[in-house]
């Protein structure tokens, strides 16, 4: 420990003001930081500090995400072998593919949104915020595995600039950063992120056994609803059970929702993750669903058990990782249950009435990102109205 | 008959240096220094100069705005020194006290037929006046106002504060007479705020007050929390607050017609050897204090508690309003992967944190924040240690940005510094609450 401190001390003054690389200043002290707490010590008001910080609160979140990225690693390998030999490969075989075609997107993305984020630091003589260390790994995750990389650098690169850093950075955003990052490609690159080609990653030229599709639980939903049928006439192809553990077709990370919860469990225990919003999300995504079921409406989606909404599709995912950034969700206890339950709402909402597109997440998170802060205006005023009624009383 | 209120949200923090109960007397400490600076707002009109002889209870200066609050003397001597800072700013005048204190004398005879004004000059002149803290804002009392209600809080919850129990024992006649006085004083009521669960025996006698309880964590025992629950402040509303200890310093003087500010103080934290209490008097000089009591060089001495205290020299003086001097070590080294990796248990409300959480040991605390100033991102977290009914956020971002409207709507005229102390504590975005808070009120009395 101690010859790296005095390696680094030895290092510093060339990245200080006046030193030759002083311009890289912000990135060599996110570098320092990283490695050790600095030494500074408390100036005035309170002299003792929490343990936390914002370092240990991202890192936290990538832990809780790493079951996800694990799973979907090895997903990816097995449903590429479903696909080519309609038998599964091994183990150690499927996370080698998943590896190949994963691991260039991560590095993408970390690379371009990390790059970007220091030069705003350093041109803004600002530290360098952690947020990105959470974002980029969101941002692989909800891609779909065939994913070209130019894409993924270019939806990044839009995500920090236009998403986040115009805003003023990492806690000034409106937008969840990831989700925008996925909209940017949706709507610039709709063939890329949708229909039945991208859900599986396949090498140039390979052909597929017979009988092998490539559609996902939503999208067989969206064509049966199109087509008229009915909700018992056998739609899903993959059982719920399938569906539930996770390997079926969908993103990188969203396919499994036993995976999603060990994420959720961790961000529970650890206080990082607001559970009023997960839960909340969740009771809404099952109203909406009952309220369809209740109906006497009839078609694909009328019929469904409520409790298909939050097993199939990202909806696990977006409750638990992406409804929960702090930044852009409500910010007050009382306005993140309206804010959840809405998310859950008009995800459903979105997936059974929007024709264009099957999957209705996304949409609901940014929507609500963008209706947060009424929510929250509201619950601020209504403690100001008590104080007012107070002083009139 | 008084409330009785359960405080839910807050936090005890427990840390090493608990003081034992003995009460230790040392030899009299020979400089005593009272600092302008412990008076929000005070711009100090000097009365003396340098190698004057004072009595204890003659004025040393006076408050510019208002030349009848004087600020005393604690003892007689001479005054050896004016220290001033930026700008000449006064921030601290020196007496080198005399072996056998001599007390000018205030006539205080017959004090049930003097009116509330007659009692307020004796106040004022006596130096006793500003310890009555005047809310909104935490400023000096403005003699002239005849406040909604006086709110006392007999117990401090802070950390290793003292128990007043053992600290006030002695007093009790001195209390209950001060407590009459502060009655004459407003037009409402006086509170007096107590927990159940400590020994009040020194409060027994107390009549004519308005005696609420109080149970739960700190800040369940900062009269802000306390009047936010039985009389919160309206826009308009003046409440005046004052700690029991200066209560017995005015039921003292009323009695024997001398300024005798001798106190018990704790003398705690995990540095010190003997953490105990030490007999000791306001603006006494520490030093022989912490002489052959202190564990280590790299020291952080605070005035007060570890969460609202000023940092003070080891030969520094204890703040006008302190009873409590705790010395906690510094935290000026580097810790390789300390956020990932700390070495060694901090107290922490985030359950991220599980060694430090679950084995709720004592925690030997230092001044490293353990992280680094960042814009907020965490939400939901004052809110843990807030009990009061203010959105701490919210009112936190009202004054950054400036809003005065919003801050009056939100509160501001409730809270002072202290009663946001452990939000500022548990900030992930290690942002200077109290600094923020202290900026906000300071605009707002600026523009009321």
């Amino acid at each position: 420990m101690k010859f790296l401190r005095n390696q680094i001390d030895k290092l510093k003054p060339t990245f200080s003001e006046g030193g030759k690389l002083s311009f890289l200043h912000s990135t060599f002290d996110a570098f320092e930081t990283f490695l050790f707490v600095p030494n500074h010590t408390t100036k005035n008001g309170a002299h003792i500090r929490d343990g936390i910080d914002l370092k240990r609160t991202m890192f936290t979140v990538i832990v809780a995400m790493l079951p996800v990225l694990l799973f979907g690693l090895w997903n990816v390998g097995h449903q590429q072998s479903l696909a080519l030999t309609g038998t599964d490969g091994s183990l150690f075989n499927n996370f080698m593919i998943g590896l190949i075609q994963t691991l260039p997107i991560i590095i993408v993305s970390y690379g371009v949104g990390l790059g970007i984020e220091m030069a705003f630091a350093q041109f803004r003589g600002h530290p360098v915020n952690e947020g990105f260390l959470v974002t980029g790994m969101l941002i692989p995750l909800c891609m779909p595995p065939d994913v070209p990389l130019w894409m993924v650098g270019l939806a990044t690169a839009f995500s920090v600039v236009i998403g986040k850093e115009v805003f003023g950075g990492t806690g000034m955003n409106l937008l969840n950063p990831a989700l925008t990052a996925r909209m940017f490609l949706y709507i610039g690159y709709p063939t890329s992120m949708s229909g039945d080609a991208v859900w599986t990653y396949l090498p140039e030229g390979s052909k597929t056994v017979d009988g092998y599709s490539g559609a996902t639980n939503l999208g067989e939903l969206a064509a049966a609803t199109a087509e008229g049928k009915s909700w018992s006439d056998d739609i899903l192809s993959a059982s719920i059970m399938d569906s539930f553990w996770g390997n079926i077709q969908g993103s990188i990370g969203e396919t499994s929702v036993v995976a999603c919860l060990i994420g959720a469990f961790i961000l529970i225990a650890s206080g990082i993750g607001s559970w009023k919003i997960m839960l909340s999300t969740l009771l809404g995504g099952l109203f909406m669903g009952w309220i369809f079921n209740i109906s006497g409406a009839t078609g694909a989606y009328m019929d469904m058990p409520a409790y298909y909404h939050l097993i199939i599709g990202g909806f696990m995912f977006g409750a638990v990782f992406m409804a929960t950034d702090p930044v852009s969700a409500a910010q007050t206890e009382s306005g993140k249950w309206i804010y959840g339950f809405l998310i859950g709402l008009l995800t459903v909402l979105i997936r059974v009435f929007n024709p264009g597109y099957p999957e209705g997440i996304m949409m609901a998170i940014l929507l609500m990102n963008v209706f947060a802060p009424l929510i929250d205006y509201y619950v601020v005023q209504s403690n100001i109205n008590k104080r007012l009624k107070r002083v009139n009383a | 008959m008084g409330k009785s209120v359960k405080i839910r949200r807050g936090l005890d923090i427990s840390l090493e240096g608990k003081p034992s109960t003995h009460i230790h007397t040392l030899s009299s400490p020979t400089t005593f220094a009272v600092k302008p600076t412990n008076f929000k707002g005070l711009v100090p009109k000097l009365k003396v100069k340098q190698g004057d002889e004072v009595k204890a209870g003659d004025c040393l200066f006076s408050d510019k705005k208002n030349d009848k609050i004087c600020f005393t003397s604690p003892v007689s001597g001479e005054v050896i020194e004016i220290v001033r800072g930026n700008r000449r700013a006064i921030i601290e005048v020196k007496i080198l006290a005399d072996s056998q204190i001599s007390y000018k004398t205030f006539d205080t005879t017959n004090f049930a037929s003097k009116s509330p004004d007659d009692i307020k000059a004796i106040l004022l002149e006596s130096g006793l006046w500003p310890f009555i803290v005047q809310r909104p804002f935490g400023t000096l009392a403005d003699p002239t106002i005849t406040p909604k209600s006086i709110h006392v809080s007999g117990f401090d919850s802070s950390p290793l504060a003292p128990d007043l129990g053992v600290s006030l024992r002695g007093q009790e006649l001195f209390i209950e007479k001060g407590f009459k006085i502060l009655d004459a004083l407003c037009e409402g009521n006086v509170h007096l705020n107590l927990n159940p669960k400590k020994d009040n025996t020194v409060f027994k006698n107390i009549t004519n007050t308005t005696v609420n309880h109080f149970q739960g964590p700190h800040p369940s025992g900062l009269v802000g929390v306390q009047i936010n629950k039985v009389d919160p402040i309206n826009k308009g509303d003046v409440v005046w607050t004052i700690k029991p200890q200066h209560v017995a310093f005015i039921g003292k003087l009323f009695e024997t017609g001398q300024l005798d500010l001798e106190q018990n103080i704790v003398l705690a934290g995990s540095e010190i050897k003997e953490p105990a209490y030490y007999t000791s008097r306001v603006g006494a000089c520490i030093d022989n204090l912490l002489e052959n009591n202190c564990s280590n060089d790299n020291v952080r001495v605070i005035s007060g508690n570890v969460l609202t205290g000023d940092k003070i020299s080891t030969s520094g003086y204890l703040g006008f309003y302190d009873n409590q001097v705790t010395v906690i070590p510094e935290g000026d080294e580097y810790e390789l992967l300390g956020w990932l990796l700390p070495s060694y248990p901090r107290p922490t409300i985030s359950s991220s944190l599980p060694i430090s959480k679950f084995l709720k040991k004592k925690f030997k605390v230092n001044t490293n924040p353990h992280g680094e100033p960042r814009a907020y991102v965490v939400t939901g977290q004052y809110e843990k240690v807030m009990p009061m009914d203010i959105m701490p956020q919210q009112l936190i971002k009202a004054i950054m940005a400036k809003d005065l409207e919003l801050m009056e709507n939100l509160g501001i005229y409730e809270v002072i510094e202290e009663d946001m102390a452990l939000c500022e504590f548990v900030c992930t975005s290690k942002i200077n609450v109290q600094q923020v808070l202290s900026e906000g009120l300071q605009l707002m009395a600026e523009e009321s």
